[in-house]
């Protein structure tokens, strides 16, 4: 590696140094629960839609706490957070532009 | 004109990052960002084959919803051992990065094995593709073989987009095999194959995919003879973020592919 890069991954070290253990220990606590509240929604009969929506939602806060805490994204500079989540979300929403197709097959009754 | 020099007023020693970190996690991230758009085209193209399909299957028991909770549960834990292998990696504890990267390698391949265990039942049950061997019997009289034939949205998703992701968790593996024993991995790579290829019968799609890691351990002895290294803690760090990555996808993959299609009785 470069010496200058040296020094920013040193740098960078330097400040993971200071976080501590036992938050990792409360995340990956906090993403068992939720897969354990996901399963045991699995086994109630709720209508599909509910269901999709609850799940969606504890995925996207699970993802957000591995992006967060394990990926250390919340310690990052501001310009890396915007940039990167942003952009990701900007070309993932990109692709709702399906579903309406979707749908329209759905109710053309099309086998 | 000949002696003429550029100047500008950026110090020559060092130039502060614009995203203010090290270009490779730079790089690996950018790599992920592209990587969750693979992901999220497969994603959008499991749910748009469910959304426009009326007689979409419900094909996975109980029992295979134990198996992929377990399966979850392998990769979260995973993600906590990586983690403190970075810790480890940024406190120069050389021994303990070495041991939490064999644990997350560890919790790897017990995600994979499930995996491999959950596809060869579907496949006996007769969910399969055209392109898997065939497999004499039970096409035809297993649980799920109407289901190839009238949705074959859903074995071609499914395993489209599981496949993915047991590639990817593969390959992690074989990285982080890599960063924690360097070129003494290889021999044991070149076991895993033999294993993989030498125990899986024929019939078996896998029998043919663990060439995958033949191919692996040819790139990674090409890497290793052209830049042999000591990985620090910054590549510990990048490689974690790849393996957070396979995690963070499989969030998405479990409630969508295997809760929303649970037959629960």
């Amino acid at each position: 590696m470069e010496p200058y890069q040296q020094a920013i991954a040193e740098q960078v070290a330097e400040e993971q140094r200071h976080h501590g253990k036992a938050q990792f220990f409360w995340v990956w606590g906090a993403l068992l629960v939720m897969t354990a509240i996901e399963v045991y929604l699995t086994y109630r009969n709720m209508p599909p839609i509910r269901m999709l929506t609850i799940l969606m939602g504890l995925s996207l806060i699970k993802a957000a706490l591995i992006i967060g805490f394990f990926m250390h994204m919340k310690y990052e500079i501001s310009q890396m957070k915007w940039l990167t989540m942003c952009a990701l979300v900007i070309c993932l929403s990109l692709m709702l532009i399906f579903f309406p197709d979707a749908f329209r097959i759905l109710s053309l009754g099309a086998k | 004109m000949a002696d003429a020099t550029l100047t500008h007023d950026m110090p020559a020693a060092y130039e502060p990052s614009l995203f203010g970190t090290y270009s490779k996690k730079i790089g690996m991230w950018l790599f992920l960002m592209s990587d969750s758009l693979t992901f999220g085209a497969l994603l959008f193209a499991y749910s748009y084959g469910r959304i426009s399909t009326s007689n979409w299957p419900t094909p996975f028991h109980s029992e295979s919803i134990v198996n992929a909770t377990i399966m979850t549960a392998f990769l979260l834990t995973s993600s906590l051992t990586m983690v403190l292998a970075v810790r480890a990696a940024v406190n120069k504890d050389a021994k303990a990065q070495r041991l939490w990267l064999l644990a997350t390698m560890a919790c790897g391949m017990g995600f994979v094995i499930l995996h491999g265990r959950e596809w060869t039942k579907l496949i006996e049950e007769g969910l399969t593709l055209s392109v898997f061997p065939r497999l004499a019997g039970h096409a035809a009289t297993g649980e799920l073989g109407g289901v190839a034939l009238s949705v074959p949205q859903f074995p071609a998703t499914f395993f489209g987009l599981t496949g993915m992701h047991m590639l990817h968790v593969t390959l992690g593996v074989v990285y982080l095999g890599v960063v924690a024993l360097r070129r003494y991995f290889i021999p044991v790579l070149l076991l895993f194959w033999l294993a993989a290829w030498l125990g899986t019968p024929a019939t078996s799609p896998f029998h043919y995919g663990a060439h995958v890691l033949l191919l692996a351990s040819v790139v990674c002895s090409i890497v290793l003879w052209l830049k042999p290294k000591v990985y620090d803690s910054s590549d510990v760090e990048v490689a974690g973020l790849y393996w957070h990555f396979v995690d963070l996808v499989w969030m998405f993959i479990f409630p969508l592919v295997y809760l929303m299609s649970a037959k629960i009785l």
